[in-house]
């Protein structure tokens, strides 16, 4: 089966043309009109209290929690787990991507196995993770590495595999040992695909943290979240709820920048 | 814009070259050998690892509540298909899987047209949609649970929400693709908003689209199993968590290796599809 990486289509924002002070006033509305809707159909009773609270409770939870509550310490142990499992996968799915991605024969024996790996949940080796490491922060940790090391893993390897034949001839010419080739030749060519492999890890690693939470009863904001809805605390669910997509935006956005920075060289 | 996927299948279609220079062009035995060795190649790895570990799960591992051997995976999941239960599960994930996928197309596909053909609504949800977006669709399994209780609803409710970003983006981007001049000749012809977008954007933009409803199917099946696993007491990732908490490994196994068939299945059928309509309807530019 051919390798059709998906990676770089998913999460790149497609920025209108104009972003005027004027369209910015037009986001801001709209934005402005949904929180409108959101504040009257919690006050007119649209929609129950019990799923629905107002926006003003949720600001009261999301500001009483990081203040006095956990949510704080929940925040930054889903923060802290999801940026060493994400660097965790990234470190050993660009090592391991190098190494099978370098060798075309390598690439024949392995690369049918981990495309056959790559559409499974990581979810779904939680199961497995907890009857062999039990409940504990490693397990947790181990599982949303693991999960996250596909997407970097699979674009290192195609990165190598999709090296211009001529650099690899040129490489020859130079005589450059294979740790200079990867260095000088594979590695700089596989970066934009190592990249946008890192970017979808990224997620991969917020949703397996969060899930493993949950699952695993770690602290974190995946287990405050769901205690928040067993006990019918919609207002401490929402805050939760906001903070989690904090996480995701801030670290896409973060990542965006980066990769901007990083991948100069390719537009001068 | 080229499309990245195609630009990647094509370049991921080419690695094969080194190889091909090198071929022998001694006996066709040894040919006939040697590509038959090619066609195994794949398996050696998968079929050593698992003889591996079926050795250390007898031997060192024997005594071990958490690790099966494979041949037991196998016995288990030879009674999960024949008691039936094997398909109920599978049947409840894909289901919700689908329903979620068809709303989440549905609007998706709407919206994105939307946006396509209006810079200045595009302009206005841009903000609105990147606030949205980045929450975790995990993150709304609570919610859900509180709103809709266990089983379907909650399920797909959520598989919606994952895999409705992705299909808006994807839409939007393909109807600004569109070659301005057929939006120019439905001008002309002064076709109504609706039968624009029925009788000229949509057929234009079908072959993006079936690159973007594979991207959904894959994420909604992802989805659905991790609902499961979290949450929800039905299907194949409940399955699955269920036999690891009754300490029963084999059939643990026999689940994690199914799902996986499963989506295998599903990610390779919804490529052929895609590579299917491509042909018919002309390569995505």
């Amino acid at each position: 089966m051919s390798t059709a990486v998906t990676v770089p289509l998913i999460s790149k924002p497609l920025r209108p043309s104009g972003t005027g002070p004027a369209s910015w006033a037009g986001s801001a509305a709209v934005f402005i009109a949904i929180m409108a809707l959101w504040w009257l159909a919690s006050h007119q009773g649209w929609i129950s209290k019990v799923f629905l609270p107002t926006p003003e409770a949720t600001w009261l939870s999301l500001k009483n929690g990081l203040t006095e509550g956990e949510l704080k310490e929940f925040t930054w142990a889903t923060i802290t787990r999801m940026f060493e499992g994400w660097l965790l996968a990234s470190l050993i799915g660009v090592a391991l991507g190098a190494l099978i991605g370098i060798s075309a024969n390598a690439r024949a024996y392995l690369q049918p196995t981990l495309e056959f790996m790559r559409p499974l949940p990581a979810s779904a080796l939680l199961p497995l993770a907890i009857s062999i490491f039990g409940l504990n922060p490693n397990m947790v940790l181990s599982v949303v590495a693991f999960g996250a090391m596909w997407p970097v893993l699979l674009a290192t390897v195609h990165g190598f595999a999709a090296v211009e034949p001529r650099l690899q001839e040129v490489a020859r010419c130079l005589q450059l040992s294979r740790g200079a080739f990867v260095w000088k030749v594979g590695l700089p060519n596989a970066l934009p695909d190592i990249l946008a492999g890192m970017r979808l890890s990224l997620t991969v690693s917020l949703i397996v943290s969060v899930v493993g939470e949950m699952i695993a009863s770690q602290p974190g904001l995946g287990q405050a979240i769901l205690l928040a809805a067993r006990a019918f605390r919609a207002s401490d669910l929402f805050a939760g709820i906001v903070l989690l997509g904090l996480i995701g935006f801030a670290s896409s956005a973060l990542l965006a920048a980066f990769e901007k920075r990083f991948l100069k060289w390719q537009h001068p | 814009m080229t499309d990245p996927v195609d630009s990647h299948a094509v370049a991921a279609a080419a690695p094969g070259r080194p190889k091909q220079g090198t071929a022998p062009s001694g006996g066709s035995a040894l040919h006939a050998v040697k590509s038959v060795g090619a066609k195994l190649r794949p398996w050696w790895f998968p079929v050593a690892a698992l003889g591996g570990y079926e050795w250390y799960a007898r031997t060192i591992g024997k005594n071990s509540d958490a690790i099966a051997p494979p041949t037991a995976a196998a016995k288990a999941f030879f009674t999960a298909i024949t008691d039936g239960s094997l398909w109920g599960a599978t049947g409840f994930t894909l289901g919700a899987a689908a329903l979620g996928l068809l709303i989440a197309a549905v609007l998706g596909i709407a919206s994105g047209i939307v946006l396509g053909l209006s810079k200045r609504t595009a302009r206005m949800a841009f903000f609105s949609i990147e606030v949205f977006r980045p929450v975790p669709s995990v993150a709304l399994i609570p919610l859900s649970m509180l709103v809709f209780g266990f089983g379907l609803r909650m399920e797909f409710s959520i598989v919606a929400f994952a895999s409705f970003w992705p299909l808006m983006i994807l839409t939007q981007a393909a109807v600004q693709q569109v070659e301005p001049r057929l939006l120019e000749v439905s001008r002309v012809l002064g076709l109504s908003p609706a039968q624009r977008a029925f009788k000229i954007i949509l057929p234009a933009i079908v072959p993006r689209l079936f690159v973007a409803m594979r991207l959904g199917v894959s994420i909604a099946l992802v989805v659905a199993v991790t609902v499961e696993v979290a949450a929800n007491p039905n299907g194949m990732g409940y399955a699955m968590m269920i036999a690891q908490q009754s300490m029963d490994p084999g059939l643990m196994l026999a689940w994690l290796f199914w799902i996986g068939v499963v989506g295998y299945a599903i990610n390779f059928g919804a490529l052929r599809l895609e590579r299917w309509v491509n042909r018919r309807m002309g390569a995505v530019a």
